[in-house]
């Protein structure tokens, strides 16, 4: 219904835009109608708990996009692409290390960098470079370290190992973009660039805002579900085996998909678990989870996120361990 | 979903997050800390949606002050109708959850789904404040009774809040959840009670026990975790406070 409704206003141009407002005037119609039987229904412990943390999650997460889709609004708007070609430097191989150095100043969370690449791609930022900073920027910015070292008050080696192991993927990643990486696998949704900067400023925080936020709504009812569904004594048994418990580990990062700020307490609180794979859960969260491969889907395209994230998985397990067995 | 929707959605999305961060629904599901940004997200959604609206409703007027030429706004707006993003529409889902379910603080159910948090040990415990019963947390109970050999809470009377789970051996336990940033990362800290009048009072009621320590230990089956425990004096329940998470 929503369908026809929504391409039906082109043919008659005297109905415009009457399509999706009636649907959800309609809609809201209803649900204030149903509100007793459905609240009644999100009655068992469950459902509850599913709809508790699926709200937490995005109400987490809502500030952080915020910040960063109004970031994205500036660059796209305000900042002129010329700066960009000045502040980084000119070779690609160069640039990306700068633009994974750069993700350490800017505090924010995961949801928070997807909107801020895909507005420096925009800029005609090289895409390596931004995907550098969209896998360092999470993980090793000032709020997160400092989280790190309170969460493993006696393991301050951990909050070194965290910052290199994530730092070595990002340029990595980058450097793997420059050789193997095709452009026409980003596919930037279609955004018009309307006249007028008030205008476009507005529009760019719309679009990026309604665009961002639907993908986080359906990666928060992701990480709800795994969050009710899977049971904490199945982790257990596999805790005791050193190469079972790091895999263990980098998975739960990606399902769980919890904000970088708050991953440390909870990996300090999985303490059955070594070092090593609590260090490898630290560097895979922030950088692939349910959460963020929605996202990326919806704002690099389905062709990016396919390829970009399994690959970042691999190398982010791979540093983990690395840094996990010479540094911990 | 055409821009006029998208700017309700968001409107709709930026009151949904006002409404919690105003009242204290918000505390269910973030800490305390978060207010005031969350307060400047549902104001900066609001405005998004308000702007929207106005160049929107007003494309005549936004483009005069844009660009004199006047162009054929209606039809550009038309074409791109169906290009917009269709997920936006998912954005209801948070609405309709914190306006109209506007979901508990988790409870009893992540309580017995989850292994109690292991107390971190600090190097130096310091006395108890003054008072008798003196009011404790339970995570503060836990590292101390186990971390302390219980020294702090020697000849002590402490009260402890929490809400009812039951333990490993069927027997009562009080618990809390832990939230570090937001309660997707929730855990229980769990402390069992022994001892004392009969706790009758369903699972997940919010109790105020009185009691003592108790040097009995228990592990927790689901993280083989240690649970302190507390010899009951006197239990009664209490309406659940505004801050239920620890």
């Amino acid at each position: 219904m929503t369908d026809t409704l929504v391409k039906d206003p082109p043919a008659r141009p005297g109905s415009r835009g009457i399509g999706s407002v009636e649907v959800l005037a309609a809609l809201l119609v209803l649900l204030v109608i149903f509100r007793g039987p459905l609240s009644g229904r999100v009655a068992g412990p469950e459902l509850q708990t599913w709809t508790t943390v699926f709200v937490s999650v995005l109400v987490q997460a809502v500030p952080f996009l915020v910040f960063g889709v109004l970031l994205s609004a500036v660059i796209a708007v305000f900042v002129p692409a010329s700066f960009w070609a000045r502040a980084l430097p000119r070779r690609p191989a160069l640039a990306v290390p700068a633009a994974g150095l750069a993700g350490v100043v800017l505090p924010g969370c995961e949801c928070g960098s997807v909107p801020v690449a895909g507005a420096l791609i925009r800029r005609g930022v090289t895409p390596a470079a931004a995907l550098a900073f969209l896998l360092a920027s999470p993980a090793i910015n000032p709020i997160v370290l400092t989280a790190t070292a309170v969460a493993f008050p006696g393991n301050p080696e951990m909050v070194l190992a965290r910052a290199l192991a994530s730092l070595a993927v990002a340029v990595l990643m980058g450097w793997l973009w420059l050789r193997l990486g095709r452009t026409d696998w980003i596919r930037l949704p279609h955004r018009p660039e309307p006249a007028g900067k008030g205008r476009a400023f507005w529009s760019a925080c719309r679009h990026d805002m309604v665009h961002a936020g639907g993908y986080l709504v359906i990666g928060a009812a992701a990480a709800a579900t795994i969050n009710v569904v899977v049971p904490e004594s199945w982790l257990q048994t596999l805790a005791s085996d050193p190469i079972l418990s790091v895999l263990a580990l980098a998975v739960l990062a990606v399902l769980l998909s919890i904000c970088s700020e708050a991953d440390a307490f909870v990996a300090a609180s999985l303490s059955q678990f070594s070092l090593t794979s609590r260090l490898v859960f630290l560097v895979v969260g922030p950088m692939v989870d349910l959460k963020l491969i929605a996202m990326q889907t919806g704002v690099f395209g389905r062709g990016f996120a396919s390829r970009f994230a399994p690959a970042t998985f691999a190398l982010a397990v791979l540093a983990g361990t690395v840094t996990g067995w010479v540094l911990l | 979903m055409n821009r006029q929707a998208q700017a309700v959605v968001l409107l709709l999305f930026g009151g949904a997050i006002l409404k919690a961060s105003i009242t204290d629904l918000h505390l269910r599901y973030v800490k305390e800390g978060l207010r005031p940004f969350l307060l400047l997200t549902g104001a900066f959604l609001v405005l998004t949606a308000i702007f929207t609206l106005w160049y929107e409703l007003r494309p005549a007027a936004g483009r005069k002050r844009a660009q004199p030429v006047p162009d054929p706004g209606h039809s550009e707006t038309h074409d791109h109708a169906h290009h917009e993003p269709r997920v936006g529409w998912l954005l209801l889902l948070p609405v309709i959850a914190l306006l109209l379910v506007a979901p508990p603080a988790l409870g009893a159910f992540t309580a017995g789904q989850s292994g109690t948090l292991t107390a971190t040990a600090e190097s130096d415990y310091g006395p108890l404040p003054e008072g008798d019963p003196v009011a404790v947390g339970l995570l503060d109970y836990a590292s101390r009774s186990i971390y302390d050999d219980a020294r702090s809470l020697a000849g002590r009377r402490v009260q402890l809040t929490g809400f009812l789970s039951t333990g490993p051996d069927g027997g009562p336990m009080l618990a809390r959840i832990v939230v570090s940033c937001c309660a997707a990362d929730g855990r229980p800290i769990k402390i069992g009670l022994t001892g004392g009048p009969a706790v009758d009072v369903p699972s997940g009621t919010w109790l105020q026990v009185t009691g003592r320590h108790s040097t009995r230990r228990a592990k927790d089956p689901v993280n083989q975790a240690d649970i302190a425990y507390l010899e009951v004096e006197q239990w009664q329940p209490i309406t659940p406070p505004k801050q239920q998470y620890e």
